[in-house]
């Protein structure tokens, strides 16, 4: 700021001073009310892990638990489906999972900490809705006459398949997402935190 | 004043000056700006009672802003949820506890309710200590008087909303009190209520009310009350008119403008203001039961009356002056008489303009009965106010009577001791500064 | 003139004092102070989870704060929740209100605001709780077998009548232990305070950060109110 012999420097300095004093406090007193559109204390209870007992999923089923609101999917896959996801690396748009549409620990071949547990949130990521499962391989499906079982967004015909990575050219952008979650024991899954509660 | 569409901005070739051209030429900006801030000329003498009007605004804002929040989580519902306990209220403690920041946002709401009537009674108290009221003040005057009774009813009706036991049992009295008008009164209050008793059905008007009818009437009327002000210009501690003595520019020499001076002044008084604000919040937010009060915290009970009902303490000299009313006059039983009474009590103000005789303005250059009368006046003032937050006995009741009396005698012997009253001469330019 | 004003403004600034000594019917004990005290509070909350929580609800309080007092998560899954499988629950019960009701007259009230409520012009609310709970004797003309000085003909029977043992009412209306219990008077006294502290505490949660944040609230408008009153002064220099 300059000044010259118009302005009263002493009064502009201290004009700014109060400004910025002023300011700091009108900053302060926003905090708490934008504060207050966060998730409460009763959303975030709502809102917290839930555990899933997978010692009853025989293999080839999947099981849908709730968390926050949305369909969380375990899927128990067996030999065969496991084989058929390498194979089908080159139709996939993020093959190898290099976006981050889930922690670090599900980064890999299977996106999964266990190869034959798939955990993921059963939400399209294109515009949000649950895609339907289409467990039956080839023709039978209705998809493809190579289909290797996956699932199907009945929305915008988004498909996606065993590990949730999204075919190339779909409407939906990225692999469907998996959630953190942490196994507590061989039958058990916290879905929702990462470590085991203190 | 008069700058109305005659200069208009012209830009200083920068970017944010060409907008502000453009701004201008399709909007009065800049004479907006000047007729009520940066031309608006006001007396230079003004005092310590002059914060009240601009605090006035400032709660307002605040009231508004908090409001829009909190009915962000409130919820009202008089049905009982899982605990028996009814939802309104649990939806309050539910933004006490579970809300990021909302016991906050609560409290200076509930705050902020109690200290926008210290605000209003001072500001009132300045009117009648200056002669604010006096011509070509009137209309100020009266749209004051809306406004005062429109934040008497917000504050009614925002008092129901937590649904605790004084919630209820405040708006179950008050409500009554409408039964006491002959003929329609009882059917009136049914329609108030829209139930046989407080009820949800109240609670959701109310609330409607509460939140945006008031609110609306309420801006409107400040809004009208302030362009009446900027019409006629601001009294002063002296009670002369600035206009009367101009300079050669056309501008009141006694007059400065708004902006900056008062606007700085102004932001002065706001601080000051906001620290005991934060004191109540943060150290005191019950105020000793006066803001919040204790039993407000059990859930409204439709069953069981709290053993002591007072109503908040900026409504508590009109319910002492309707509990004075112990005698049936006439055709009409006390209770009629009280309510009578308590409704005069709020509207008389409006008549000050006519009421007052004197040839001055400010208690200044007034004469002494005017200034014992207005003591009087204050004294009782208050002592209903104290009178009204204790349970009634006959020694009490007889001075609340010798109050009310001498409250509705401060106003109707107005036009006579103002008459005869021995005032100095007022001077020709204002005094201090 | 001015005189006058000051002494009728003072005059309403006491009133509160008068209405507080008009309550004054009751005389309450002083509850001892447990508001920075977290061992106490911890004490209380066991207290309470195992003696009230049975009948009494606590339903805006969320067992997962818990952790302000000092608790990690895992003591309190393992020693005070049992009302729930949630951390993040509040802490309500399983009776029915209408069986409540049945049982003892009147559904046992909520508790998480009893000590805000309680305040009168006698005492706060803890002050009357702690009176309250320390009051009970025994008298055979109610059902329960119990009666209190501070509540009478109260619906609830002793519950810590086996710590504290029985009082009964001596001829000249005074509290006198007929049978001591499992606890010494002044340990007793202690537990009751640690409870109403827990009481007191859960009533506003937010109370201590509250006033922590408050002072710093001041401190920064003390110091808006030097810069705003400068310039103030800087401005009003040119007005004469």
């Amino acid at each position: 700021m300059s000044c010259d012999d118009k302005v009263d420097c002493g009064r502009r300095r201290l004009l700014v001073a109060t400004a910025t004093v002023g300011g700091v406090a009108g900053v302060a007193a926003a905090i708490p009310f934008v504060s207050t559109f966060a998730p409460s204390e009763r959303a975030k209870s709502a809102g917290a892990a839930v555990e899933a007992d997978i010692s009853k999923l025989a293999p080839g089923q999947m099981m849908t638990v709730e968390w926050r609101g949305k369909p969380v999917w375990i899927i128990h896959r067996s030999k065969e489906m496991l084989d058929s996801l390498v194979k089908l690396d080159d139709k996939m748009a993020d093959p190898k999972s290099a976006r981050l549409m889930q922690p670090g620990y599900a980064k890999n071949e299977f996106r999964s900490i266990k190869p034959e547990y798939m955990v993921a949130i059963g939400i399209c990521t294109h515009l949000g809705c649950s895609p339907t499962e289409k467990f039956k391989t080839g023709a039978e499906s209705g998809i493809a006459d190579d289909w290797q079982g996956g699932f199907f967004c009945p929305c915008h015909g988004s498909i996606f398949d065993l590990a949730g990575r999204v075919y190339k050219n779909m409407p939906a952008p990225d692999n469907l997402e998996v959630p953190p979650h942490v196994y507590l024991s061989d039958a058990k899954i916290l879905i929702g935190e990462d470590k085991k509660g203190a | 004043m008069g700058a109305a569409n005659t200069d208009k901005y012209k830009s200083d070739g920068t970017a944010a000056g060409g907008l502000l051209e453009w701004v201008d030429a399709r909007f009065p900006l800049l004479s907006l700006w000047n007729d009520h801030l940066a031309k608006y000329y006001a007396p230079k003498n003004f005092n310590f009672w002059y914060y009240f009007g601009s605090l006035a605004m400032l709660v307002l804002g605040l009231q508004i802003i908090t409001g829009i929040f909190l009915t962000m989580h409130y919820k009202p519902d008089a049905s009982l949820n899982a605990s028996g306990i009814p939802a309104a209220f649990a939806s309050v403690e539910y933004i006490m506890r579970d809300v990021p920041w909302g016991w906050l946002i609560r409290y200076m709401h509930s705050t902020g309710a109690s200290l926008f009537f210290v605000i209003i009674y001072l500001h009132m108290f300045r009117g009648m200590l200056y002669g604010s009221y006096r011509k070509p003040r009137e209309l100020i005057w009266i749209f004051g008087m809306l406004i005062y009774l429109c934040l008497m009813a917000e504050a009614f009706l925002g008092y129901l909303l937590p649904w605790g036991q004084l919630s209820y049992w405040g708006a179950q009295v008050i409500v009554n009190m409408f039964t006491a008008i002959p003929v329609i009164g009882p059917d009136f209050a049914l329609m108030l209520r829209g139930d046989y008793v407080v009820s949800d059905a109240t609670l959701n008007r109310f609330f409607a009310l509460h939140v945006i009818a008031i609110p609306l009437a309420l801006i409107g009327l400040v809004a009208a009350h302030i362009m009446a002000l900027h019409e006629v210009g601001s009294n002063n501690p002296d009670g002369i008119e600035i206009k009367k003595k101009k300079g050669p520019d056309g501008i009141p020499l006694d007059g400065i403008p708004f902006h900056p001076y008062y606007s700085v002044k102004d932001l002065v008084g706001v601080v000051v203001f906001l620290m005991v604000f934060a004191v109540i919040i943060f150290f005191m937010p019950e105020a000793g039961g006066f803001f919040l009060e204790y039993n407000n915290f059990f859930p409204a009970d439709p069953l069981v009356t709290p053993p002591h009902i007072a109503p908040l303490w900026y409504f508590s000299p009109y319910y002492s002056i309707l509990r004075a009313n112990t005698v049936n006059f006439f055709w009409i039983d006390a209770k009629l008489w009280g309510v009578i009474f308590m409704g005069l009590g709020t509207v008389i103000f409006a008549f000050l303009p006519w009421l007052d005789r004197s040839p001055v303005k400010s208690i200044r250059y007034r004469g002494p009965l005017f200034k014992g009368a207005l003591v009087i006046f204050v004294a009782c003032f208050l002592i209903l106010g104290v009178l009204g937050t204790l349970p009634a006995t006959p020694g009490l009741t007889v001075i609340a009577q010798v109050c009310s009396i001498l409250y509705f005698a401060f106003f109707l012997l107005m036009p006579i001791y103002t008459s005869l009253d021995k005032c100095k001469a007022e001077p020709e330019r204002v005094t201090g500064k | 003139m001015k005189k006058l004003f000051l002494a009728l403004l003072s005059a309403t600034l006491l009133a509160p004092l008068l209405v507080h000594a008009a309550g004054a019917d009751l005389r309450l004990d002083k509850a001892p102070d447990r508001s920075r005290n977290y061992a106490a509070l911890q004490n209380g909350a066991k207290v309470f989870v195992n003696y009230c929580l049975n009948c009494h609800s606590a339903s805006y309080y969320r067992y997962n704060r818990l952790t302000d007092l000092g608790l990690t998560e895992g003591q309190i899954k393992d020693n005070l929740l049992f009302t729930s499988d949630k951390i993040g629950e509040p802490m309500t019960i399983a009776m029915r209100r209408a069986e409540a009701k049945e049982w003892f007259g009147v559904p046992p009230p909520d508790l998480t605001l009893i000590a805000r409520a309680r305040t009168s012009g006698s005492g706060s609310g803890a002050d009357w709780l702690y009176t309250y709970l320390r009051s009970y004797h025994r008298d055979d003309a109610r059902p329960s077998g119990w009666n209190n000085l501070v509540f009478p003909n109260v619906g609830m029977p002793h519950v810590l009548w086996e710590l504290q043992g029985e009082q009964v009412l001596s001829s000249d209306h005074k509290l006198v232990l007929a049978k001591p219990g499992a606890m010494q008077p002044a340990e007793f006294d202690s537990m009751v305070a640690d409870l109403v502290g827990f009481l007191n505490y859960i009533g506003e949660p937010m109370a201590n950060f509250r006033k922590e944040l408050g002072v710093f609230v001041l401190i920064f408008l003390f110091i808006l109110f030097i810069f705003s009153y400068a310039l103030k002064r800087e401005y009003w220099k040119d007005i004469h």
